[in-house]
């Protein structure tokens, strides 16, 4: 058993969670969404900014190396936090979103032809989906996607019989945004790779919750966001395996990704992790980033995990008393993620209705409308929740929860 | 005709004056959702769907006898009809003339002006947008 963690030691350290919505005091449940930003992690991007903002890897002045080292440093940051064997294996890239788009156009271009097949899952976020609907529309490849069950865990039988075609890859979450389901990403990336396909995890919903090694877990890539783990917005991480990532071409060209540039011969591209980081990075993102995820580190995974697995117990618990409610997803609550409708009212009304009580949710289909399809709802409302949220917090949302049903059905 | 507009503005703008807090106005707008007459599901058709929202909402307009314009609207978020709801009282059976140049104050004098902005999942701005449209295409038809 780990530490238990002193949420409300902890929320001392966001200072946006002093603020009033609406006149009530913020209770901020829509952590899976965006996470909010401890003060480390602020004046991590304010002292990088007041002291020495240069750009990177190019100038032979104070700054510019003071900049360099700062900004490699947080990817060593990263290599560590994930168990990358090397740090050039860490790309940065503007997001998760970005990330992915970065493999379907550079690996995809080069390993996915006409007629094969990339698989997904139905519980993929839009980012997880798209950019493979559009490589597949570029190379006259197709995508298949394996059927979720009703409790939210991936459909092993699909699953198996879906690898069984020959899928050149098989691209899947880590954790559900949507159903908070944690995946088992060793033993579906070693299913995936005994069918000769390789793997792409989506670990957005998870890097925030729970350890990952990604040496342990074998996959070929592995992306998260910066934002959902309590770093800044506009940057995020492509992890590769170095064999891949080295024989990939650049996705973008321009400056920082050469070796030499000459009209006449052409240009040769700069070697890892730079290749794949054209133009000026987002340098106070990625020093943040890491700053944050030593922040989170210092918490100790195991008490985060268990801190938002009791968060999540007790929303069900609370919520599980309004007739006619029911949960999408109810394999785990790991994620900490509480996703559910109510019959008769709408996801719109609730959340309405929540906010106007200080109360922050998510509700829509969460970038996941192959999934609101799958279970023939609309949306859901959904509650997430962080490190800095209290069992108090947990009894102000169900509170002002029975309040909106019971306005909603007056 | 410009008068009946105002004067249901001044209506609407009176009814919420007194709520002191958000829950209260969604209280009012939740039961005027509940007042308004549906539309029957063949009515709801995509054509009449407005795009933009969380919820579905649905707008009918038609032309009566004495050329004024009669709205119908429908919505399967409650309070998103509550608004809609609103609009329709404010508008319904006025010329297409007056839809299209009438100034809707009463909608920043409730407060619901924030919810006018085009990042807001209710549908009320492509309600009121949609509306005028309605309101140009019928003045076109003279």
């Amino acid at each position: 058993m780990s530490k238990a963690l002193d949420a409300a030691a902890l929320r001392l350290q966001f200072p946006i969670l002093n603020r009033e919505v609406n006149g009530k005091p913020l209770v901020y449940l829509d952590h899976a969404a965006s996470s909010q930003k401890p003060i480390a992690v602020i004046e991590a991007q304010r002292e990088y900014l007041m002291h020495y903002h240069a750009n990177v890897h190019r100038g032979v002045h104070a700054l510019s190396q003071q900049a360099t080292d700062a900004f490699e440093n947080a990817r060593t940051i990263v290599q560590h936090h994930i168990g990358a064997e090397e740090s050039c294996e860490t790309i940065w890239t503007g997001g998760a979103t970005d990330a992915i788009n970065l493999v379907a156009q550079s690996w995809g271009r080069a390993h996915i032809g006409a007629g094969d097949t990339i698989l997904i899952t139905k519980m993929e976020h839009h980012a997880n989906i798209v950019p493979w609907q559009m490589l597949a529309e570029e190379v006259g490849a197709h995508v298949e996607a394996v059927e979720v069950l009703e409790n939210g865990a991936l459909d092993e039988e699909d699953l198996a019989a879906k690898l069984a075609k020959g899928p050149r890859l098989f691209a899947f979450v880590h954790v559900s945004n949507t159903l908070g389901t944690v995946n088992d990403a060793k033993a579906l990336t070693e299913q995936a790779h005994a069918a000769g396909a390789t793997v792409l995890i989506d670990g957005c919903q998870a890097v925030p919750h729970m350890d990952v090694d990604v040496q342990d877990v074998g996959c070929d890539f592995y992306i998260f966001s910066g934002h959902k783990v309590y770093g800044p917005t506009g940057i995020g991480v492509l992890y590769g395996k170095r064999m891949l990532l080295e024989a990939m071409r650049p996705w973008r060209g321009g400056g920082e990704m050469i070796d030499a540039v000459s009209i006449e011969n052409g240009t040769t591209y700069a070697g890892l992790p730079h290749k794949f980081e054209a133009g000026t990075p987002h340098i106070s993102g990625a020093i943040a980033l890491g700053v944050a995820l030593n922040w989170l580190k210092g918490l100790g995974a195991g008490a985060v995990m268990d801190h938002e697995m009791m968060l999540a117990a007790q929303a069900r618990k609370g919520l599980s008393s309004i007739e006619g409610m029911r949960f999408i997803g109810t394999t785990s609550e790991a994620a900490g993620v509480v996703s559910f409708v109510i019959e008769g009212t709408h996801p719109y009304d609730i959340g309405t209705l929540l906010d106007s009580q200080g109360v922050a949710v998510r509700t829509g289909h969460h970038c996941t409308q192959p999934l609101m399809e799958r279970y023939g709802i609309p949306g859901t409302v959904r509650a997430s929740f962080g490190v800095y949220n209290t069992l108090q917090e947990v009894d102000t949302f169900v509170a002002a929860t029975v309040k909106a049903v019971r306005m909603l059905r007056g | 005709m410009s008068e009946l507009l105002q004067q249901r503005q001044e209506e609407i703008a009176e009814e919420f004056e007194f709520f002191e807090d958000w829950m209260e106005r969604y209280e009012h707008i939740i039961e005027l959702g509940k007042e308004l007459d549906p539309i029957a599901e063949a009515d709801k058709l995509d054509e009449h769907l407005i795009r933009g929202c969380q919820s579905r909402v649905w707008l009918l307009a038609a032309k009566d006898g004495d050329g004024n314009v009669q709205f119908r609207a429908d919505s399967d978020a409650i309070i998103t009809k509550g608004l809609a709801a609103l609009m329709v009282r404010a508008l319904s059976g006025l010329p297409p003339a007056v839809i299209v140049q009438g100034d809707l104050w009463f909608i920043e004098k409730i407060g619901l002006d924030a919810h006018l902005s085009p990042t807001r999942a209710n549908g009320l701005r492509s309600m009121v947008q949609q509306m005028k449209h309605y309101g140009i295409a019928f003045q076109a038809q003279g």
